[in-house]
């Protein structure tokens, strides 16, 4: 479904990203991991063409979409993206912030667009939040609505952003449950995070990625279980160092 | 206000049992009041007291504050008055759309587009260069001297009004252009990214949020506006300033100017209140940490 073939990002003389390739398949679901830095964030926005590619490929069901001068509105209408700030509208409500692809990228009526919002709202139990503004709300809850936003356009993959690392640690639960549901609907997923245990729980696959290369990548048993790479071992050590597996 | 309607702990709502901290906080805001109150009183005696016991307080009185006077002009004034609210009401609108379209045409980064941007940039810079009686003498007797014309686009009216729109969009297309680039590239990202197009995430998602950030400063404009108004006076036509003018010549008193300034600040001080109000009312619709 969504392939990268050789792809480079350069910031200035900064290689973010070094030959990278990646097969995604329909209903997969494939973790980044690796430290701050090491490009995770740059490969996704990169896959959404928030920021253009310095050479190789990326095809999303085999077309090129990485061309240059290529309209990026309709590749990006298909792939979601989630934010590690939410980034929701402060001033939509949540209903309407929902609501606002589909109609103003889908063309839907405004009633239509935002019934769609509404029981997308119910889904994620933010019904009774749709008429109020996302200041009003909990991280987690911004977080879920940012989810529902990128949902409503339906889209063919869903790139989530380092999800839950502006939360507050009890309200990590909540949007992870969301992401476990968007599993089981057969979503195809592409996460960077920092949640090593959520990442071994939800992925089939995970890459640990290093100074914009992905080093090592496999399923959950073997990257967590068995890495074979020396820079994994020791970036899973940290993690564990650190309490977070 | 905060939600001070919280009680303590155990503590029943109003009467007597209010707890430590509403009692302190109780006695400090009496305390303010007071000290306000007196201190406030104090200025005002001092000043109603000793002013008239200055020496030649009755000169200033006789040429600026005379009561008489007043009472004549003031209804006089009234008329004249309209005609400048007239003036700001037509220019006003007119502004906010020209400067918008000023402020987008220099956040255009369309390489096809870059003759737009660049006029916008001579327009801003030219504009702001030039004293607005300057451009209300130059478009106000000049073009309608060069057209010779008794239709109603040959009025001097007409283009001092534009001299006034011509002006103010400049300052206002500066004013809108900071709060779209006040609104965080963030912003943007999460728009695009559902597939938004730029215009579209200009529209739906930069601008609304820009709009509410410059309205303070727009509202400066409009009050400056509202004032500068009284400018087309040098064009001939009988607004508030010049008919204040026109008694001032025949009785040699200047209270009809001020009777004119009174009827000038019965608009802007309302004016500048309400957008305040306006404005506090959105920030309390939008934010649950709002402290106003």
């Amino acid at each position: 479904m969504l392939t990268l073939e050789q792809v480079v990002k350069d910031f200035g003389t900064n290689r973010v990203l070094d030959h990278v390739d990646l097969d995604v398949g329909g209903g997969e679901v494939v973790a980044l991991i690796g430290a701050s830095g090491s490009g995770k964030s740059t490969l996704l926005r990169c896959i959404n063409l928030l920021e253009p590619i310095d050479d190789g490929r990326i095809l999303l069901d085999g077309v090129d979409v990485s061309v240059p001068g290529l309209d990026p509105d309709p590749v990006r209408r298909r792939i979601g993206m989630v934010f590690q700030s939410f980034n929701l509208f402060p001033h939509l409500s949540v209903v309407d912030n929902v609501a606002l692809g589909p109609r103003k990228v889908l063309g839907r009526s405004r009633r239509d667009a935002r019934a769609g919002a509404v029981a997308l709202l119910e889904r994620f139990s933010l019904a009774e939040k749709a008429q109020d503004y996302p200041d009003r709300l909990s991280g987690g809850q911004q977080q879920r609505v940012a989810i529902a936003r990128s949902l409503a356009m339906n889209p063919d993959v869903m790139l989530l952003d380092e999800i839950t690392s502006a939360l507050d640690p009890e309200l990590v639960g909540e949007v992870l449950d969301v992401v476990r549901e968007l599993r089981r609907t057969g979503m195809t997923m592409v996460l960077a995070t920092h949640e090593m245990s959520f990442a071994r729980e939800i992925s089939d696959r995970v890459c640990f990625l290093d100074a914009g290369r992905i080093l090592e990548s496999g399923p959950p048993a073997a990257i967590f279980g068995t890495p074979q790479e020396e820079r994994t071992r020791q970036f899973l050590q940290r993690v564990i160092d650190a309490g977070r597996l | 206000m905060t939600a001070t309607g919280a009680t303590g702990l155990g503590d029943a709502p109003g009467g007597s049992t209010r707890s430590r901290r509403q009692r302190y906080e109780r006695r400090q805001r009496l305390r303010s009041v007071g000290i306000a109150a007196a201190s406030t009183v104090l200025v005002v005696t001092a000043v109603v007291v000793f002013v008239p016991k200055l020496d030649g307080w009755e000169s200033v009185r006789r040429s600026f504050f005379d009561a008489d006077a007043f009472r004549n002009v003031f209804p006089e004034l009234l008329a004249p008055f309209w005609y400048d609210v007239q003036i700001f009401l037509w220019c006003a609108p007119l502004i906010v759309a020209l400067g918008l379209l000023v402020a987008i045409a220099r956040n255009l980064r369309t390489p096809a587009l870059y003759p737009v941007r660049l006029a916008a940039i001579v327009f801003t810079d030219v504009v702001r260069g030039i004293p607005v009686i300057l451009w209300i003498t130059l478009l106000g007797f000049g073009v309608p001297g060069m057209l010779q014309t008794r239709e109603w686009y040959g009025g001097f009216i007409i283009w001092g009004s534009v001299a006034l729109v011509v002006t103010y969009s400049a300052y206002t297309a500066e004013v809108f252009r900071s709060g779209i680039e006040s609104v965080h590239e963030s912003q943007r990202a999460a728009s695009r990214s559902l597939g938004l197009t730029s215009a579209q995430t200009m529209r739906t998602v930069v601008l609304p949020q820009a709009m509410r950030r410059v309205v303070p400063p727009s509202m400066n404009l409009l009050v400056s506006l509202q004032k500068d108004v009284a400018l087309i006076s040098i064009l001939g036509p009988v607004e508030a300033l010049r008919r204040a003018g026109i008694e001032n010549a025949r009785t040699f008193n200047f209270t009809p100017y001020v009777a004119a300034a009174v009827l000038f600040l019965c608009v802007s001080i309302p004016l500048t209140r309400i957008t305040d109000h306006l404005l506090a009312r959105d920030r309390r619709r939008m934010s649950a940490t709002a402290v106003t």
